[in-house]
């Protein structure tokens, strides 16, 4: 018998599929900003407020960020069971890291909607 | 020919012995592509993800907090911390690349593996060296 633990993987192929999906939506934003980055060099602050006015960008954005954090959660929970064995800690390493990206996911959206 | 009766396999109730090489110089090139693709992800976690959400909430609440960082950015040292994450999210990325394509059974052979371990080590460095130089 399979001794489930509750800070274990789920034991199911949803985050393996989900840590590559949300790899292939921050390498194709990656490529956008890095290329608006490269080319159009400096910034100005308005031309960078004007940028995040617009509601599309912000709803990319977000997305872009939300994958990002999904996929960091992803691949720090892999990185805690490889290394932390006590039970508690590793749960409590873990429900940490989940706050953590949850506020983050809230900062997002009022970085982005508060301005 | 007659073939010879095979012993069951006993599982061994004898210790199995541990050898932890820690020197990173003794990893093969794929190992060294894995394990600063784990060093870079968390050190991203830790530091590039609070870092980006605070840049980006000074740089967007007003002109003073846009000017503060545009100073900070002509900081030398600053700018080398930041070129020290460049590195961190190109290795991540290419090394990331170099996993989807593993996982499709794209150059899964020693050779191409191997070569394809150089290729992500030299091209996360390559395009750190681009970026500095773009923002030099």
């Amino acid at each position: 018998m399979i001794n489930k633990q509750p800070v274990g993987a789920h034991y199911g192929w949803k985050d393996w599929m989900l840590q590559r999906v949300t790899a292939v939506v921050m390498v194709a934003f990656s490529i956008v900003i890095l290329g608006f980055f490269m080319l159009h060099g400096s910034v100005s602050y308005a031309e960078w407020q004007q940028l995040f006015q617009n509601q599309l960008v912000r709803i990319l954005a977000l997305l872009f960020f939300l994958a990002t954090f999904y996929h960091a959660w992803i691949g720090v929970r892999d990185v805690l069971m490889d290394y932390i064995k006590p039970l508690w800690i590793r749960l409590s390493l873990q429900v940490l890291v989940c706050l953590f990206l949850i506020v983050c996911s809230i900062w997002t959206v009022s970085i982005l909607w508060g301005n | 020919m007659a073939s010879r009766p095979v012993a069951p396999l006993k599982p061994s109730t004898k210790a199995r012995p541990k050898y932890y090489d820690l020197n990173l110089l003794n990893l093969p090139m794929p190992g060294l592509v894995s394990i600063f693709h784990r060093i870079t992800g968390v050190a991203m976690f830790l530091f590039l993800i609070p870092l980006t959400l605070i840049i980006l909430q000074t740089t967007l609440q007003s002109e003073a907090g846009f000017a503060a960082w545009q100073g900070y950015f002509n900081n030398l040292v600053v700018k080398l911390i930041l070129m020290g994450f460049v590195w961190a999210f190109m290795h991540h990325l290419f090394a990331g690349i170099r996993y989807l394509l593993l996982d499709l059974h794209i150059g899964v052979d020693k050779e191409p593996a191997q070569a394809s371990a150089k290729v992500v080590l030299i091209a996360g460095l390559v395009a750190t060296v681009i970026v500095a130089a773009r923002v030099w």
